[in-house]
C-alpha cells in the first residue's frame, strides 16, 4: 500500500520539476527572512533568482550543526515566534543543543510523512501502534505519535522505560505495530521471556526502528525473537524528525526519501563536491517546504549512498542505503548522541582530570555499552581504594547527568591506551564486529 | 617517626605484579613489607622497601603510577591482645585506621604493624604517650 500515491509515485521528471519550483521559493524565503542566509548568499554574490536548474543547488552554501548552535536558540527561524507552535531540541546539555521550531503547517506535513512511513512499513489505519520512543524534546516520541494519528491508527503513547509494564501492555492491548530503538526491541523481547511471555505469539507484526545505527544481523535477530517484520526509519530533528526516509516492506532495499519535501545530495565530506548517485558520501538535505526553520544543504554527517532506480514497491522516490557510518566522530549510544569531546570536557571538569581516555562501545546481549577507560596519573592517584572509586563514580554520575548515558568508568594504567602518530585513538566501536 | 610507603596503581591483569617485583629485583631493592588491596578492575600495591627513592624512580621510569604515603610502624610483642590494645587506644581518641597490614620479625618474638591513619601526627603522639614503640623508617628498612 502507498499512503500518498500522487507524490510517492511521481515520475522523476515531474518530481524534479516540483523540487526546483520549491527550491526557488525556498531561496526567496530564506533570503528575505533569515539574516544568516542573506549574508551567506551575499558573500557568494548569489541571488535567489540565480537558481535556474536543480543542479544549481550546488551553488548554495552548506549549513552545519554548528550554525544552529551559533544561533541558539531561535536565530535560524524564518518566521515570527508567534507562528511557531512546537519546539524540539536535540540532546546536548553541555551547550551543544540544536533547537528547531515547527509551524502548524510543518506539523501537518510531518504527520503526513510519518503516516506515509507507517503505510510503507505495512501498517494500516486499523492498527494499534505501541509508541515506545521517548516523548519530550526528542522528536521520536511526538513525531511517531502524530504520524500514527494522521494515519488514523490508534496510538499507545507509552514512551520509554518501565519495560515490564510495556510487555504487559503489548500483550493486553494487542498492538500491531511497535516504534522504538532496535536495541530496545531486543530488550523488550528479553524481558518478555523473563516474564514467561512468548512475545512472538502476540499479535505484534511490524516494528519501526530508528534513532540508532543497526545492522542486518540485528534485523534478523529482532525478526526472529519478536516474530515481526523489522523496518528501518530515518530522520533527524534538524530536517524534521522521524519520517524523512523509510524502508518499504515490499523490497526492504534502502530507505525511500520523501523527496517532494527534502532534496537529498551526497557529497565528498572533505571537498564538499557533489557525488553521483550510487557513490558513498555524506548525506546533505535541503528542506523544500519547511516554514519554521528551513535549512539549505544541511550536512547530516551520516554516510550513505543514493539509489534513484525505481523500487519494486511502486514508489519512484530515491532510496538511501542504511546509515552505518559518520563523517565526524559522533557516536550514537542507545539512541543518544555522544561526542568524545563531551566526555573529555566532563573528565576535565571532574577534579581537573586531564587524562588520556578511550571509549569502548560494545553490544552486550542486545544493549549498547559504553566503557570509558581513563589513565590514572599521579595527581589523581591515591593509595586508598575508596578515593579512586570516588573518582570513578563521580565521572559516571557526571556522564549520566550531562549526556544521559550510563557509562562504565574504568581506571587503567598509564600508557595502556595506544598512541598512534601522536593522535590517540579515542574510540573503539565493536558493535559492527561479527 | 613516619615511614615512607610506596603505593603503585595496578590494573587487574595477569603479570602486572610480577612486573613490579622483576623491576625491584633488578634494581636491587628489597621488599620489607607488602599489602595488596584490590577491586575487580584495579589494585593498589603498598610496599615498604629497603630503598624508597630507587624503587620509586625505577617504577616511574617504567610507566607505573606511584605515590608516596606516610604510614606509621609500631612494634608490639607477638602475643594475644597486642593489636587489640593499640586499636582500643586509637578508638578512644577517635583516630581512624584507613588501612593496615602486619608482619612478624625474623627472630619471631615481635610483630610490626603498619598503619595508615586519617590523622597521622596525632596518631603517633597518642601511641608514644602510651609507651608504644613507634619505629622510624631507618630502623624498619634494615630490620
Amino acid at each position: 500500500m502507498i499512503f500518498d500515491v500522487k507524490y510517492e509515485t511521481l515520475p522523476r521528471e515531474d518530481m524534479e520539476r516540483l523540487q526546483l519550483k520549491r527550491l526557488q521559493a525556498l531561496c526567496e524565503r530564506v533570503y528575505a527572512n533569515v539574516p544568516f542566509y542573506k549574508k551567506k548568499f551575499d558573500e557568494r554574490g548569489l541571488k535567489p533568482s540565480d537558481i535556474r536548474t536543480l543542479a544549481d543547488v550546488r551553488l548554495l552554501p552548506f549549513t552545519e550543526k554548528q550554525d544552529l548552535r551559533n544561533h541558539y536558540p531561535f536565530g535560524m527561524f524564518a518566521v515570527n515566534r508567534d507562528q511557531i507552535v512546537r519546539i524540539h531540541s536535540s540532546s546536548g546539555t553541555t551547550g551543544k543543543a540544536t533547537v528547531v521550531g515547527y509551524t502548524k503547517r510543518d506539523l501537518k506535513t510531518w504527520g503526513q510523512l510519518m503516516a506515509r512511513s507507517f503505510v510503507a512499513a505495512g501498517a494500516t489505519p486499523k492498527d494499534m501502534i505501541h509508541n515506545a520512543y521517548g516523548y519530550g524534546l526528542f522528536t521520536g516520541g511526538l513525531g511517531a505519535h502524530f504520524g500514527g494519528e494522521a494515519l488514523g491508527a490508534a496510538v499507545v503513547p507509552v514512551s520509554g522505560g518501565a519495560t515490564r509494564r510495556q510487555v504487559m501492555l503489548l500483550k493486553d492491548f494487542e498492538s500491531d505495530v511497535i516504534c522504538c530503538t532496535p536495541s530496545y526491541a531486543l530488550f523488550l523481547a528479553e524481558s518478555a521471556s523473563e516474564m514467561g511471555i512468548d512475545i512472538r505469539r502476540l499479535p505484534l507484526r511490524i516494528g519501526i526502528f530508528g534513532a540508532e545505527p543497526w545492522t542486518e544481523e540485528m534485523r534478523r535477530d529482532i525478526e526472529a525473537k519478536l516474530g515481526i517484520k523489522a523496518i528501518d526509519i530515518y530522520g533527524l530533528s534538524e530536517i524534521m524528525g522521524p519520517g524523512v526516509a523509510i524502508e518499504c516492506e515490499d523490497a526492504q532495499d534502502g530507505l525511500h526519501i520523501q523527496e517532494d519535501h527534502f532534496l537529498a545530495e551526497t557529497i565528498d565530506p572533505d571537498s564538499g563536491e557533489v557525488l553521483p548517485a550510487g557513490q558513498e558520501g555524506e548525506l546533505v538535505f535541503t528542506t523544500l517546504t519547511k516554514e519554521g526553520i528551513p535549512l539549505i544543504r544541511y550536512r547530516t554527517r551520516d554516510l550513505t549512498r543514493l539509489n534513484t532506480t525505481p523500487c519494486r514497491c511502486g514508489r519512484t522516490t530515491a532510496r538511501m542505503r542504511r546509515v552505518t557510518g559518520r563523517s565526524d566522530d559522533m557516536l550514537i549510544i542507545r539512541g543518544v548522541n555522544v561526542f568524545p569531546s563531551q566526555i573529555e570536557s566532563i573528565l576535565i571538569e571532574t577534579e581537573g582530570l586531564t587524562p588520556h581516555y578511550q571509549l569502548i562501545i560494545e553490544r552486550q546481549g542486545n544493549m549498547d555499552t559504553l566503557e570509558v577507560q581513563v589513565e590514572v596519573n599521579e595527581s589523581m592517584f591515591s593509595d586508598e581504594i575508596k578515593n579512586l572509586q570516588r573518582v570513578e563514580s563521580k565521572v559516571t554520575k557526571n556522564i549520566k547527568e550531562f549526556l544521559g548515558v550510563t557509562a562504565r568508568v574504568k581506571l587503567v594504567e598509564p600508557k595502556t591506551i595506544a598512541r598512534s602518530e601522536g593522535k590517540a585513538k579515542r574510540i573503539i566501536d565493536k558493535r559492527n564486529e561479527a | 617517626m613516619k615511614v615512607d610507603q610506596l603505593s603503585i596503581f595496578l590494573e587487574n591483569r595477569a603479570g602486572r605484579l610480577a612486573e613490579v617485583t622483576r623491576l625491584l629485583s633488578e634494581a636491587g631493592v628489597n621488599i620489607r613489607a607488602l599489602s595488596l588491596a584490590d577491586t575487580s578492575d584495579f589494585g593498589i600495591l603498598r610496599l615498604i622497601v629497603s630503598d624508597f627513592e630507587t624503587a620509586k624512580a625505577t617504577l616511574k621510569e617504567n610507566g607505573f603510577t606511584v605515590g608516596r604515603t606516610s604510614v606509621v610502624a609500631v612494634e608490639v610483642v607477638d602475643q594475644p591482645g597486642g593489636l587489640h590494645e593499640i586499636l582500643s587506644m586509637l578508638q578512644e581518641d577517635g583516630i581512624n585506621v584507613e588501612y593496615m597490614y602486619a608482619f612478624v620479625t625474623q627472630n619471631g618474638d615481635r610483630a610490626v604493624l603498619i598503619f595508615r591513619f586519617d590523622r597521622t601526627d596525632q596518631g603517633i603522639e597518642l601511641l608514644q604517650k602510651n609507651g608504644i614503640n613507634v619505629i622510624g623508617g631507618d630502623k624498619l628498612y634494615d630490620l
